[in-house]
């Protein structure tokens, strides 16, 4: 039932992403670009998406166990470090490049676009560089 | 500033939203995760990650949406706006900035302010901010 759940609501979320306009670059940009004739649709995504989450993300936060049983795996550092800032600094200079985020990515991997390939394959070198940075600081 | 009321789409935008809400309260309510695509991703790269199954289902669900979408109608614009160059410097710093930052758009942006975390808000803060002053140096500086 848990894999289907999953399977399930990433469907959802993809599909989300699509209907929203998130998944098409030029539109992010243009919500971006704060200066310039500004899209403020995406600003929208937000409002809907986070309404709709906040009661469930916060029962979840104070429960043990999902409602099929699983452990509720939420973060619980409230810890601002240097990394989290940092991190994010990055990822929006790449976001503010190409309009592109890690979900609407995976979104867009199957639609045909050399773009998107090159895009995903760059993103996980990042991931991957990541890996291979953090193991090297272990040892 | 001036909006561009011609491109400006407030109902699919918030209706598109509504599903990305209730996608990430299924995945909560049901498998007791966060929906952050990052995390997600990245750590199905990592030996040894718990939980690969539900991770690699719920990303071939956003992988296939496109193609469940294509079987009802026709798939909405996919514009890119910069070449391959672009494409690879952006990946590279999505991917580490998201990693060594602990999420993304869905997993702080939306996952992680519904639920009130203090580092999610000065995440998104971070990222938006960088987010609009690449956008403003490119278009206005560099391009103008």
């Amino acid at each position: 039932m848990r894999k289907l759940t999953a399977f399930l609501a990433g469907l959802i979320f993809g599909l989300g992403l699509l209907l929203a306009g998130m998944a098409n670059p030029a539109k992010v940009l243009g919500f971006l670009d704060l200066a310039g004739n500004w899209d403020p649709s995406l600003a929208l995504v937000m409002v809907g998406a986070i309404a709709v989450a906040i009661v469930p993300l916060n029962w979840a936060r104070r429960q043990q166990q999902s409602l099929l049983g699983a452990p509720m795996r939420l973060p619980v550092s409230s810890k601002l470090d240097r990394r989290l800032i940092v991190g994010s600094l990055v990822f929006g200079i790449g976001w503010g490049i190409a309009g592109i985020c890690p979900g609407p990515a995976v979104a867009i991997t199957l639609t045909g676009h050399w773009q998107s390939l090159v895009f995903m394959l760059a993103m996980l070198t990042g991931f991957w560089g990541y890996g291979v940075l953090q193991s090297r600081r272990a040892d | 500033m001036t909006i561009d009321w011609l491109n400006f789409t407030p109902w699919t935008a918030l209706a598109g939203g509504v599903l990305i809400g209730l996608a990430a309260s299924l995945f909560v309510l049901a498998n007791g995760r966060i929906a952050g695509i990052s995390g997600l991703l990245g750590s199905l790269l990592e030996a040894g990650a718990e939980g690969r199954g539900e991770k690699a289902l719920f990303l071939a669900g956003l992988l296939l949406a496109p193609l469940v979408w294509g079987l009802f109608t026709v798939l909405p614009m996919i514009e890119f706006q910069s070449g391959a160059p672009g494409l690879v410097c952006a990946g590279l710093l999505v991917g580490l900035g998201t990693r060594y930052g602990s999420g993304c758009t869905s997993g702080h942006g939306v996952c992680g302010l519904a639920r009130m975390s203090r580092r999610s808000v000065v995440a998104t803060g971070a990222f938006m901010a960088s987010g609009f002053a690449t956008v403003f140096v490119i278009r206005h500086l560099l391009e103008a």
